[in-house]
């Protein structure tokens, strides 16, 4: 039993009961099809919560993206392209129809392949995955409002690359606006994560898309760099490592061929004194613990005014105690497991430099599975600007705190970074909040909240945290070619 | 009685809001056909380009800051004041090689273009912004902002108005803007700094360096306090390094192969960040 009067009975397990159907070994999707890989090379993706092996799933070569890419094109020329616009948004709607019918299983395969709890997976991962295939569904055939005074097609065949700590919401974002706007595509899921996708390629079937329209490749950095460098691909979007970011930006220089890119952050969480500071201490759990941190615009970097510092990290440090690290299936986890070994070790070795430097860390002190792998939610106390925990992206469950006198200072603070996709303002009054976020350069800010998205809001960084907008009327943007 | 002595112009930089020479000393002279000097302009350095962006980082600031609405009064004074001295730009102009029509065409392009830009300050605002339905309790905007400090490269077969149209459409939007390179009408550009110098624009908000695009693209696209590079008529193998030099910092850029014909708010967009802020909605 916990000495945390929060916890005065230890939860009883309550594991989510939903059954999901996976295959032993997973073809490439292409032109409907499960498909091996032409060299007939396979990888296996994990549980990472036990190490269990899920399944096998093909891994595409250069040959593979070719033939994926001619698919695609051809099915561009003689049947997305042609269509009208009103029967492509239809099939975006079916699409949108199964995904909430199988809204469960969705949610049980990706909390198995990728750890997250199943309560976001549930409550926000797959909801959202199938509003935005609604969103845009309805735009396919009003896109002559979406772009005043200006003549537009799509660009062909777009070529999309996903991250792994939101496997099927990336695939909806990428792949919903650049189908209603008329192009076919080539996604490559992640190497960690691709049991969804394939999910949603059974029910791109079972939608009866015509072949070709939505190709499915999974794989690694061999298919992804193919897809880039791909001469018939028309548009390259991209959300992952601002790393890989700036080598999709070199690569393409001098090709004219359009790019998005959604890439790193490093947000701020500013709590101001004024602030209601339970919900405060909510929002900044939000902010860094959610989906174990493996989110690009997590509120990773706390700024808290001096004046109320010592009450709100004493009340922090107590609820971060309290958060449940565990299996991901279980409906009572808070923080689930790691995603990936390589990720996990990244996190360990943040932390250890954090430690070297005699920087304070604090834990929840959870126990943690045998199997499977984990981190405690940690926060780095007093940590100065100077410190890698600081400038860098952790992607786990790791908050570096500093403090500020005023909001000057904060604002100084906030912006004292090369990344700009998101931050946060915690205070009660309306016209200080106008002020900061209008001084914080990012893409997204979350006023006295966190972690909202939503299919209509527009989502993307400033500076090195990519360039495009996904979400909204904005999002359509990148997958058209304008004219005069 | 002797003919009076003319007194000549020194074509200088535009920079933070004073006229240096470029810091390396070097100049370029601009011949006319028969190969007479007609003058000597500043041939800009790479330092001369560092000490730009500090102008530019300061400039924007200010500019930034300036309300659309003063931000659309300044673009229509420098019109008024290109007006007031269109006879110098186009005697200018004809200096440099063009004829007298098509030079009086440039010179009223470039007023008209100050004057299009100018109206649209305080417009991009609401053609670009949106307040988003989002399915929760929230109420959610999307507002643009200035991408920041621009580099705007003008290629050698660009003439007054398409350096006009750079400057004005990133000027719009709120941007800095360090205005490289202009070699078909190098003594123009420099004397467009006085223009905007008289129209109360921030001093740093817009900076010419006249000279050659191509010295300066390498640091235009590697200096990491530069958040984007607009290109006009370049050359694509400049086009190309410069891209690949932007990947270091992930800069936002455009790149036309020659001067549009008509502004377009669209070219204001290419330089605007799009920001979106969330407010619960409660009591």
């Amino acid at each position: 039993m916990s000495e945390n009067p929060f916890i005065n009975e230890p939860y009883a397990p309550a594991p989510e009961s939903t059954k999901v159907a996976i295959k032993d070994v997973y073809g490439l999707f292409i032109e409907n099809d499960f498909v091996p890989a032409e060299d007939g090379s396979t990888r296996e993706t994990f549980n990472p919560a036990n190490g269990k092996l899920i399944s096998r799933v093909a891994e595409a070569g250069e040959a593979d993206v070719d033939k994926a890419v001619q698919v695609a094109r051809k099915a561009y020329d003689k049947t997305w392209s042609r269509m009208a616009p009103a029967e492509r948004g239809k099939y975006l709607y079916r699409l949108a129809r199964l995904i909430q019918e199988r809204s469960r299983e969705l949610a049980v395969l990706e909390s198995m392949d990728g750890g997250k709890p199943i309560r976001e997976s549930r409550d926000v991962d797959i909801p959202l995955v199938a509003a935005h295939f609604f969103y845009y569904a309805g735009w396919a055939d009003k896109l002559d409002y979406a772009f005043p005074n200006r003549t537009w097609r799509p660009h062909g065949v777009a070529g999309q690359i996903i991250p792994w700590n939101f496997p099927l919401l990336m695939a909806a974002w990428k792949l919903a606006p650049a189908l209603a706007c008329g192009n076919t595509v080539v996604l490559k899921p992640a190497e960690f994560t691709p049991l969804t996708a394939l999910y949603l390629a059974e029910l791109v079937q079972e939608a009866e898309f015509p072949p070709g329209v939505i190709n499915i490749l999974t794989g690694g950095s061999t298919a992804g760099r193919a897809i880039v460098g791909h001469d018939a691909v028309n548009k390259i979007a991209f959300t992952g490592s601002t790393e890989v970011g700036k080598l999709i930006q070199r690569s393409l220089a001098g090709t004219g061929k359009p790019y998005t890119l959604e890439l790193g952050g490093k947000a701020a969480h500013i709590i101001f004194e004024d602030a209601a500071i339970d919900q405060a201490v909510e929002g900044i759990v939000n902010g860094i613990f959610f989906n174990q941190g493996h989110v690009c615009c997590a509120g990773s970097r706390l700024l808290v005014q001096e004046g109320i510092a010592d009450e709100l990290m004493r009340k922090l440090e107590y609820r971060i105690q309290t958060l449940i690290v565990g299996d991901p299936l279980d409906k009572n986890t808070d923080i689930g497991a790691i995603n990936n070994q390589p990720q996990c070790e990244k996190i360990q070795e943040f932390l250890k430099e954090a430690k070297e430097e005699g920087l304070e860390l604090v834990d929840g002190g959870q126990d943690l599975p045998e199997q499977g792998f984990w981190c405690r939610p940690t926060i780095v106390k007093n940590a100065p600007q100077s410190s890698r925990i600081v400038r860098e992206e952790v992607f786990g469950p790791v908050l570096a705190v500093q403090t500020f006198r005023n909001p000057d200072e904060a604002i100084e603070k906030a912006n004292n970074t090369r990344y700009g996709l998101s931050g946060g303002v915690w205070t009660d009054k309306g016209s200080k909040i106008f002020k900061v976020t209008n001084a914080v350069q990012a893409g997204v800010l979350w006023a006295n909240t966190f972690n909202k998205f939503d299919p209509t809001a527009p989502f993307g960084g400033y500076k090195e945290s990519g360039m495009g907008r996904e979400g909204g009327l904005h999002g359509l943007v990148p997958y058209v070619r304008l004219g005069d | 009685m002797a003919d009076r002595i003319l007194v000549k112009k020194t074509y200088k930089l535009y920079v933070g809001g004073k006229f240096p020479r470029s810091e390396s000393g070097q100049t370029l002279t601009f011949t006319d056909k028969k190969g007479k000097l007609v003058a000597a302009y500043c041939k800009s350095s790479r330092k001369d380009f560092r000490d730009a962006v500090l102008a530019a980082s300061a400039g924007l600031k200010a500019w930034k800051a300036a309300t659309p609405y003063l931000r659309g009064q300044i673009l229509y004074r420098a019109a008024e004041m290109l007006e007031g001295r269109s006879a110098q730009f186009v005697e200018e102009l004809q200096l440099q090689g063009m004829g007298k029509s098509a030079a009086r065409k440039d010179v009223q392009q470039s007023i008209d273009r100050m004057v299009y830009y100018a109206g649209w300050t305080d417009k991009v605002g609401q053609l670009f912004s949106a307040v988003n339905p989002v399915a929760s309790s929230h109420f959610c905007f999307t507002v643009p902002e200035p991408t920041g400090v621009v580099a705007a490269l003008v290629g050698d077969a660009v003439g007054l108005s398409g350096a006009v149209e750079a400057a004005c459409r990133l000027l719009a939007g709120g941007n800095a803007v360090i205005l490289c390179g202009c070699a078909a009408c190098p003594l123009s550009a420099s004397s467009l700094g006085e223009v905007w110098h008289t129209s109360d624009l921030p001093g740093g908000a817009l900076n010419i360096l006249t000279g050659i695009p191509a010295d300066l693209a390498e640091t235009a696209g590697s200096h990491r306090a530069i958040d984007g590079v607009l290109g006009i008529g370049l050359d694509p193998a400049v086009e190309k390094s410069l891209q690949e030099a932007a990947a270091d910092s992930l800069k936002r850029l455009s790149f036309v192969a020659e001067a549009p014909k008509s502004g377009s708010p669209y070219a204001i967009a290419d330089f605007l960040e799009m920001k979106t802020t969330w407010h619960p909605v409660g009591v």
